[in-house]
């Protein structure tokens, strides 16, 4: 298909987002939610559904979807009520979902995305509400289905969007900004991978120009962030191939292939289940004054948007700083911890921490399969390293060397570079002695060097260096090497 | 009574499903002890088994006591025995129980009324001083008015439903019967309270139900609602219901007629939103986790469809398809959404008419017991002999029924007594006015 005909229709996309958590117990029972565990280990008769039990909800959910719903600017429902979603399913105990149908706690509310040109869009936010998690059904065993019910009563929330968006690349702003709000209001840990972040699209087309919504399809099985780009794009792609061959879009729901880029039915919604929905009897609607609301408002920090222009406004630091350093809530703690424990702070100092922490610290985090608070570093060790750097007391090289033994060590930079004699030599005297030394076992060398092969002048940095076991400061090493071959 | 005599009693009655000679958990001490109780198999008790009547939990044993159950013997009480209950407390009559129906101590050919007959029954015969029962539409109330007990209903949410395996989660009460007044306000007191384990158990403190007993009623204002004295109410209960407002005025209490004008509604709606929820209860027994699963199927829809059909008796899957059918999309509205606006009606009489009275006066049945067998296929006159007990579950206004007398056949008859929400010693102080001490006339 040319792009011609790509271009006469408009994508219409909605993302349906679940949330998975963080709260240290069940929404409806007192069962720990910590990832793994042996099968069926993190259960108890609530959330097994034994007969006679009744569920309570966990306080903090409540606290943790306020907190969403403030931070989306939403409205929240002074009063609202859970629902039962019924249906059966072998890792669904209860034979009904706790939920909440007509009454969604919060609603009406916006985000606002930056895109890939640096525009602004506002993505309108229709609801976002709790509900219990299922289980897990595992079908790896020949003919036998395993049912894991560790995950059974976990909390989620599920946040639904306007279809405001209109490209793929809208829908991936779209859900990096609700995984930067929910890593930042820190009730989520954002991880798309491991399933605490589920993602759904609404997609249709309709012909540029026109006002009518096209049918849509649910597309499911978005496992990771480049999957809902991808899995968008085949989708749309797939639509307009079907109106342009004459046919019809049917209301379907659509499994991704990411091993094929393609969509492909799962089932349509003739078949789709009737959940009779109905008022959820054993819980008491859920009450929430304007006092409780400011109290929850008091506990959201601030969220990455501010934090980066911020970054921008007093670090001086570049918009693409401060963006990498913000994306994630950790890291910016840990960069403004390591300003913080400054002595110093010129703009050239925080900048050179920005450097560390983008390049070495994120690069070690990838090798450690770490993250920043389970590397060990800390932000004072980072302050001081590079301090030791700009006071010239060690060099840049020596820097980078010692910074992967710090994580977890006793001892502060300062310390490892008296202990180990770094400290970097600046020392005219002793530098013009190692230098003669140099240039005494070298006369060829120098005839070659006075002859034109002028990046000899290396050479002789790098040997006195390796003398002087790296400890030399290398600008003021440059400047007598220079002097010293002019006058060999 | 000896156990030897129980067990043969329990043979020809089949109250109990489970005798302890002694009782399953420590023995404790409280204002209960030695207070001996009967639980009806739908609720709660570590380490044994809670059948609910049912063949689908036939093998099910409970990991934990029910909080009511967890009260009584924290408090001192022994329990006697598991009793005998239609499946899932769906019945009127105890013939819907999967082990064999109950019978009337006072004529095994007449049944003692559902769902909780066994817990009647077993109270009516003197193996216990009180047995504990739940009440969704009168599960209390009938059988203890065709047994000659005492009955007690409370307000919805006074005492906690954890443990309670639900049948319909917004009506189901846990209640008592007993032989006299003073058991059921001291087990009532004990059991009753917010529990955190039951979002909706009420924060409400608990009054001292005893003190009660030896109140003054005079100046007490009992309404009688026309709608509660309709067609097919047997002459004897007319009768007793006069000797009962008699004893009333005589005792200083003023009667005063007055109008419930959606009463009529009162078994719709029941029957619609009591389905639905049950509909949905009973999801969870689905043959994966625990209970019975049918041996031999193929297929998961195989598992779910057989294990129901199999595990479910005859009136728990008509309940379960009819409220199946009032939660469906097209439907939904019509039923559902409907009987719920209708059940703020009710409520809005029964607040209108506690304005201007005290308590209701009512038969708790239209007829005494009926024979086995007698309504078993015609659920509709089965679902009507409810019609003077379901109101208070609506609503959730505390009701108990008293015995007042025997009819002409030597049948127990009881009056109902309800009041407002959360008002339960009116009921005792009027309860201890009327109360005829029948069981004394009973051979066994």
């Amino acid at each position: 298909m040319d792009t011609a005909i790509f271009s006469k229709y408009e994508p219409v996309i909605g993302l349906e987002v679940h949330a998975q958590m963080l709260t240290k117990s069940k929404a409806f029972c007192t069962c720990s939610t910590e990832f793994g565990g042996a099968p069926n280990t993190r259960t108890c008769p609530i959330c097994l559904a034994h007969p006679g039990t009744l569920p309570t909800l966990n306080e903090n959910l409540l606290r943790f979807i306020v907190r969403m719903g403030i931070a989306t600017h939403c409205e929240i429902r002074p009063r609202s009520i859970f629902a039962r979603k019924n249906y059966f399913y072998p890792d669904l105990p209860k034979g009904y979902q706790i939920s909440q149908y007509d009454t969604p706690i919060c609603h009406n509310g916006f985000i606002e995305t930056e895109l890939p040109d640096g525009e602004t869009k506002r993505i309108g936010i229709t609801r976002i509400h709790m509900e219990e998690d299922s289980g897990k059904s595992i079908h790896d065993f020949g003919t036998e289905t395993l049912v894991d019910l560790n995950r059974a009563g976990v909390p989620l929330i599920e946040i639904v969007s306007e279809p405001d968006m209109r490209s793929s690349d809208q829908a991936y702003a779209y859900l990096t900004a609700i995984k930067s709000i929910v890593t930042y209001l820190g009730i989520c840990d954002g991880n798309m991978e491991e399933g605490s972040l589920r993602c759904d699209a609404n997609v249709s087309v309709r012909l540029r120009g026109t006002e009518k919504f096209g049918q849509k399809t649910e597309v499911k099985n978005l496992n990771s962030f480049r999957n809902v780009k991808l899995a968008i794009e085949a989708e749309i792609v797939r639509q307009i191939a079907v109106i342009e061959e004459g046919g019809v879009v049917l209301h379907q729901t659509m499994a991704f292939d990411p091993n094929k880029s393609l969509t492909r039915a799962m089932r349509t919604k003739e078949d789709a289940h009737d959940y009779r929905y109905f008022p959820e009897p054993d819980l008491v609607p859920v009450t929430i004054t304007k006092e409780y609301i400011d109290e929850v408002r008091a506990e959201i920090p601030e969220l990455q948007r501010d934090r980066r222009d911020r970054f921008i406004r007093d670090f001086e630091l570049p918009k693409y700083d401060a963006d990498v350093l913000t994306v994630d809530k950790a890291t910016a703690d840990f960069f403004e911890q390591a300003i913080e424990a400054l002595a110093g702070k010129s703009n050239e100092v925080i900048k050179s921490i920005s450097n560390y922490t983008m390049g070495d610290v994120m690069r070690m985090l990838t090798e450690r399969k770490a993250t920043i608070k389970s590397l060990g570093l800390l932000p004072s060790h980072l302050a001081e390293l590079i301090t030791l750097v700009t006071d010239g007391t060690i060099s840049n090289k020596i820097a980078k060397d010692l910074l992967p033994e710090l994580p977890g060590n006793q001892k502060s930079p300062k310390e490892i570079v008296q202990d180990r004699g770094m400290i970097q030599v600046s020392d005219e005297g002793a530098l013009r002695q190692a230098i003669r030394t140099i240039l005494e076992g070298n006369p060829d060398n120098i005839a070659k060097y006075k002859s034109g092969k002028v990046n000899l002048f290396g050479f002789f940095v790098g040997q006195t260096m390796k003398a002087m076991g790296g400890k030399a400061n290398p600008t003021l090493l440059n400047e007598l090497v220079k002097e010293e071959l002019e006058k060999a | 009574m000896t156990s030897q005599r129980l067990q043969e009693l329990n043979t020809s009655l089949n109250c109990f499903l489970k005798v302890f000679d002694v009782p399953p958990h420590t023995i404790q001490t409280g204002k209960l002890d030695g207070m001996r109780i009967a639980v009806k198999d739908v609720l709660a008790l570590k380490g044994e088994r809670l059948t609910c009547g049912s063949k689908i939990l036939e093998n099910f044993t409970s990991l934990y006591d029910a909080t009511c159950v967890e009260r009584l013997i924290s408090a001192g009480a022994l329990v006697v025995g598991k009793t005998n209950m239609d499946e899932f407390a769906m019945g009127s009559s105890n013939e819907n129980s999967a082990f064999g129906a109950v019978r009337n101590p006072w004529d095994i050919s007449r049944v003692p009324g559902g769902s909780s007959g066994g817990s009647a029954v077993a109270t009516a015969i003197g193996s216990c001083d009180m047995a504990l029962g739940t009440d969704t539409g009168g599960s209390i109330r009938q059988p203890a008015a065709f047994t000659g007990t005492i009955g007690f209903k409370p307000t919805y949410g006074r005492i906690s439903r954890y443990g309670l395996t639900a049948f319909a989660s917004s009506f189901d009460t846990v209640g008592t019967f007993s032989r006299t007044l003073e058991s059921a306000a001291r087990s009532l007191e004990v059991m009753s309270g917010k529990d955190e384990r039951d979002a909706t158990s009420a924060d409400v403190p608990v009054d001292e139900y005893s003190l009660s007993l030896s109140g003054n009623v005079k100046g007490l204002r009992i309404g009688l609602a026309e709608e509660y004295f309709g067609e097919g109410i047997e002459p004897d209960i007319r009768e007793a219901i006069e000797t009962v407002k008699a004893k009333l005025v005589a005792a200083g209490c003023i009667l005063v007629p007055v109008s419930m004008p959606h009463t009529k509604y009162s078994i719709a709606v029941y029957y619609i939103l009591t389905t639905a929820e049950a509909s949905s209860n009973l999801a969870r027994f689905d043959g994966i986790r625990y209970g019975y699963r049918t041996p031999g199927a193929h297929s998961l829809a195989e598992t779910y469809v057989h294990s129901r059909s199999e595990g479910f008796g005859q009136e728990v899957k008509r309940r379960i398809m009819l409220g199946t059918y009032v939660l469906s999309s097209g439907y939904y509205d019509a039923y559902y959404t409907r009987a719920q606006k209708v059940r703020r009606l009710i409520k809005q009489d029964f607040t209108t008419v506690f304005k201007s009275v005290d308590a209701l006066l009512t038969p708790t049945t239209p007829t005494t017991a009926f024979k086995l067998g007698e309504k078993l296929s015609d659920p509709l006159s089965m679902y009507l002999n409810d019609i003077y007990t379901v109101s208070a579950n609506i609503s959730g206004s505390p009701a108990a029924s008293i015995p007042v007398g025997l009819d002409r056949n030597g049948l127990p008859i009881g009056v109902q007594l309800i009041t407002d929400s959360f008002k339960e010693s009116v009921l005792f102080s009027l309860a201890k006015e009327i109360h005829v001490d029948v069981l004394s006339r009973l051979t066994l």
